[in-house]
């Protein structure tokens, strides 16, 4: 679904050293003049869009339920930190860890299918983690897990500190993108493009395509669930938003506005969409028709993205 | 008399409950059907036009007085002409593109449309009289059965059967079922394919509409109406088989019926039933019960 | 390591600038915000109109002719907890809002609740209904003004199971406030020698009741509890007559039921319900006066209880302001409940220890078509509760800030 990038070359690389440095420096200077929760959950999400895109920019499955992974792994990391009392950074690695498992399980039946299929699999699959979350006691159904205690770092830094809290997500954040970017520019990368593009090709050069898209499902379920896992502790709060398809809905729209299979689109996409809910939340109903406006100038006119247009005009991968 | 330990009375009333839900999920899985078994088109626009039928109901009663017999011909055929201009003007230029890139157009129409409604309305919901001719009800002994609900499975049933005679019945069906399979040699014996396209996709948006006008006096008339709904009736079509019309219908009634059983039960699975099956059936037989593999 | 300066001269300052400012009001303003459901299922409880009460109020105050400067600003919290929550701490934190009035769907109210303290702020509930808020959850940054759960459960439960209405079947919300307004009326039925024939929870916002309304009646109960608000009641309410259960012998209990549902309903489907409420526009020359400016300035629609409630909880906010010449939360919220409270709307009252604030309750009946002289003239009045019985005895709630 993406243009085809060429393997990157050297100098090209600068451009993304170049293109990340800012990104880093925007993030790092952003709270003093933004609100820092608004930029943490800028962070929070431009992962989970990142982590989206891993699956659908490159290895071209598009999944209409990963709110699944996001929000089952804010539930836990919240239901850690409050019930059981784990430190900060454990509650995110429990997250983490329960939304890669629910990764694995999902990713073995829906990889099975592709397209459509796999689009309405994960759709399904989703709804019934919905369903599963309103009902089972510990979310606490509507009222979600209220109160989620921040507490301390390693059991040592405070982080009801907004700075201190802002690090963290920092950390996380450029630690993920860095991730991605590693096994998006890795031998295992190459692989995943060559399935997008041809699948059977890749067959026949003796390449077990399943088990690549399986373990890119469930990279791609693993952080989001740690984009979900953080922001359980940013905002204190897991709730049913988290889990419900239109958060899914959500995630492909910041993918598709950013640029999808571009390293630097989701985050742009992500930045530009929370924004936009902030700044027109008085407007009620009129973020959804732009959403809507959105996507559909996107599909017709702007298939590229921001990124993407920006990466076409300048020639070089983005 | 108690069987697998419920009152045969309340499993009765909620099987014929669960009959009318799979009513209107046959009836607008049906839209969806043709759809995509004929246009290869995943609608997601499908809930928000079932909402315009509703409301185009409400506006009919409210502004200009037109009552509910009217309307069921005058919705449908209003939000119908909707869906030939969104297809004409938008779905047509993605159809060399993935297919995904349809559904998230009509992913992002109906964000439009709900919210277009929202703002309007707000999210409560109008209230619409239901027609003097269908109030009251027969009491069945195991249950009170309101006309209305009955009159919706009667015609629904005729809805759907009609249809399905239509399409593969029909010379007309024939067409249509070959220009979606070969447009170009369809086409080139002189067939307008552009125009049959348009007005299928007309159609199933209509059928929609119409069932938005069915559920008005029973269901509040809120903009959200469509939002939940979608979601269960796409389970529907991907169970029977997303190219089959005889195949959505079925699964609709059938999915209403066990989605009833599942309430009495084990109420807190109800939710959820549909999408296990719609699981379990994409695993084993992706095409779907009804359907066959493209 | 220049961050690190730079934010330290940031945190600096912005001390400097509280300290000096420890006596007086925080940025030579008072910043109310009333946040609540614009646009969902207790739009029209609760909404733009709590906005008008909250402008009244302060209009009425005379903050101006005392050199007060006080600003009014609203939001939507879509009766999401996240959403709410968010607002509320963006509020408090970066718009400088002192005080965060009505917020229904008791689910959003604890959110805010939680956040209020931590942030040392005041919150005035209005629309939400948990009696939570006051009890094991409560704060010393909340009072709950209007109305609880406990309070519709012993005013309604009692009342009808006093008049025959022993044996119950509850269709509850699926939330906090469903399950708080069942456990008190279930309480409250139990104690008065009812019984509870069975309970089934829906999902909050939902269409169609059909199969709930089956499985009341099927279980037989004389009464079927429902323990909901907004378009859950009235969609269950117009439902239950199209499956004819009041025909069939049957009663409906709606437990949490405002002026403008009966609105919504029309008097030929709510006649007869019997509810509680804690304010009614038509109850004296006091309350008839101010409707009418209330009205004049809401499009005609009259107030319901949760709106009286923002108006009367803005008047005693800002009387406590004056009084204690500070707008740190903890503070006036300590000096509302030193204050008695009097407005043209609930009349004379006080406010507990555990942040309740207690006046009397009425128990309504609505009128039929014929009864009725115009719209909005909805309710009779079938008894008054005293204020001292009206609401749970204080050392029945379990809340930590009362000294047992």
């Amino acid at each position: 679904m993406a243009a085809i990038t060429s393997p990157t070359a050297g100098h090209e690389l600068n451009h993304q050293r170049t293109a990340f440095i800012v990104m880093a420096a925007l993030f790092a200077l952003a709270p003093l003049i933004a609100y820092p929760v608004f930029v943490m959950k800028v962070m929070c999400f431009a992962l989970f869009a990142c982590a989206f895109n891993l699956l659908i920019g490159y290895v071209g499955l598009l999944s209409f339920g990963h709110a699944m992974f996001f929000g089952m792994a804010s539930y836990a990391s919240a239901h850690s930190a409050k019930v059981w009392g784990l430190t900060p950074e454990l509650a995110i690695l429990f997250g983490t860890a329960c939304a890669t498992a629910l990764g694995f399980v999902v990713g073995s039946l829906a990889i099975r299918r592709q397209g459509i299929y796999f689009a309405m699999i994960t759709l399904a699959l989703a709804q019934m983690v919905y369903f599963y979350c309103l009902q089972a006691p510990f979310t606490g159904g509507e009222d979600g897990i209220q109160a989620v205690p921040r507490g301390r770092l390693f059991g040592v830094i405070d982080l009801s500190n907004a700075w201190s809290m802002y690090l963290l997500v920092y950390a996380v954040f450029l630690g993920g993108f860095l991730l991605i970017y590693r096994v998006v520019n890795s031998p295992f990368g190459q692989v995943l493009k060559a399935i997008r593009e041809n699948e059977s090709r890749a067959i026949s050069l003796g390449y077990d395509v399943d088990k690549y898209k399986l373990l890119a499902f469930v990279l791609s379920a693993g952080l989001a669930g740690l984009a979900g896992a953080t922001k359980a502790l940013v905002f204190q709060l897991a709730s049913l938003t988290d889990v419900h398809w239109s958060m899914s809905g959500e995630v492909v729209l910041m993918t598709l506005l950013g640029g999808l299979g571009t390293i630097f689109g989701p985050v742009a996409g992500a930045a530009i969409i929370i924004t936009m809910e902030n700044y027109l939340a008085q407007l009620g109903a009129w973020v959804t028709v732009v959403q809507g406006v959105i996507f559909v100038i996107c599909v017709l006119a702007f298939r590229r993205g921001v990124i993407g247009e920006i990466a076409n005009w300048l020639k070089k991968p983005l | 008399m108690d069987i697998f330990g419920i009152p045969s009375q309340a499993l009765f009333g909620q099987l014929l409950i669960g009959l009318i839900n799979g009513s209107f999920y046959a009836l607008l899985s049906l839209g969806l059907a043709v759809i995509f078994g004929l246009l290869n088109i995943i609608n997601f626009t499908h809930g928000a036009q079932y909402m315009m039928g509703a409301f185009v109901a409400y506006l009919l009663l409210n502004k200009l007085g037109i009552g509910y017999w009217p309307a069921l011909l005058i919705a449908p055929l209003a939000v119908g002409a909707t869906g030939v201009l969104i297809e004409r003007f938008m779905l047509r230029k993605l159809y060399k593109l993935d297919h995904l890139y349809g559904l998230l157009l009509t992913f992002g129409l109906a964000l439009i449309i709900q919210g277009l409604f929202r703002n309007e309305y707000g999210s409560s919901g109008q209230p619409y009289a239901m027609p003097e001719q269908l109030r009251g009800g027969q009491n069945l002994g195991f249950m009170f059965l309101p006309n209305y609900r009955a009159w919706v499975i009667v015609a629904s049933l005729v809805i759907c059967l009609t249809t399905w005679y239509v399409i593969e019945r029909t010379k007309l069906g024939a067409y249509l079922r070959a220009a979606t399979e070969n447009p170009a040699l369809v086409q080139a014996f002189g067939i307008n394919v552009p125009r049959m396209i348009m007005i299928t996709y007309g159609f199933g948006v209509a059928l929609a509409a119409l069932a938005g006008v069915m559920a008005a006096p029973i269901y509040q008339v809120s903009p959200q109406m469509g939002a939940d709904l979608i979601i269960v009736v796409f389970a529907v079509v991907v169970i029977g088989g997303m190219g089959s019309i005889m195949g959505s219908i079925v699964t609709g009634f059938g999915l209403g019926l066990i989605e009833g059983l599942t309430k009495v039960f084990y109420p807190e699975a109800s939710n959820t039933v549909i999408f296990i099956i719609m699981a379990v059936v994409l695993l084993i037989r992706p095409a779907g019960l009804f359907g066959t593999q493209k | 390591m220049k961050r690190k300066l730079l934010s330290t001269l940031v945190a600096a300052a912005f001390a400097l600038g509280a300290g000096s400012a420890g006596a007086q009001i925080s940025d030579g303003l008072i910043k109310i915000g009333v946040l609540n459901d614009q646009s969902s299922l207790y739009s029209d409880i609760t909404g733009s109109g709590s906005t008008v009460a909250a402008r009244m109020a302060v209009e009425d105050f005379g903050a101006a002719a005392k050199g007060m400067k006080v600003e009014v600003v609203a939001a939507d919290h879509q009766n999401k907890p996240d959403v709410g929550s968010n607002i509320a701490r963006q509020w408090y934190d970066t718009d400088k809002v002192d005080v965060i009035l009505d917020v229904p769907t008791s689910s959003v109210a604890l959110a805010v609740s939680q956040v209020t303290r931590e942030k040392g702020k005041a919150f005035l509930v209005s629309g939400a209904a948990s009696s939570d808020l006051t009890g094991k959850a409560c704060s010393p940054n909340t009072i709950h003004w209007t109305y609880d759960t406990w309070m519709l459960a012993n005013g309604t439960g009692s009342a009808i199971v006093k008049t025959g209405g022993d044996s119950w079947f509850f269709v509850t919300a699926d939330y906090a406030f469903g399950h708080a307004l069942e456990r008190d009326t279930e309480a409250v039925v139990l104690k008065n020698g009812g019984k509870v024939l069975g309970k089934v929870r829906h999902p909050l916002n939902t269409q169609d009741f059909s199969s709930f309304l089956l499985q009341a009646q099927s279980s037989k109960a004389k009464i079927i509890g429902l323990a909901n608000a907004g378009g859950d009641t009235t969609n269950a309410i117009k439902q239950a007559a199209e499956f004819g259960i009041v025909k069939g012998g049957q009663n409906l209990a709606g437990l949490l039921v405002f002026l403008s549902d009966i609105h919504g309903l029309g008097l030929q489907t709510a006649q007869g319900l019997i509810f509680t409420e804690s304010f009614y526009w038509d109850l004296n020359d006091q309350t008839r006066a101010w409707t009418k400016r209330f009205a004049a300035a809401n499009g005609g629609k009259h107030p319901t209880m949760a709106q009286a409630g923002v108006y009367s909880a803005v008047l005693h906010y800002l009387k406590a302001v004056e009084a204690a010449k500070t707008d740190d939360g903890t503070k006036v919220i300590a000096k509302m409940k030193d204050m008695p409270t009097d407005d043209p709307l609930f009349g004379k009252g006080t406010i507990r220890a555990d942040g309740r604030k207690i006046h009397p309750a009425y128990l309504v009946e609505v009128k039929k078509p014929s009864e009725s002289k115009g719209p909005y003239d909805y309710y009779k009045i079938r008894a008054t509760i005293p204020a001292e019985q009206a609401f749970r005895p204080i050392d029945q709630g379990d809340c930590p800030l009362v000294k047992k």
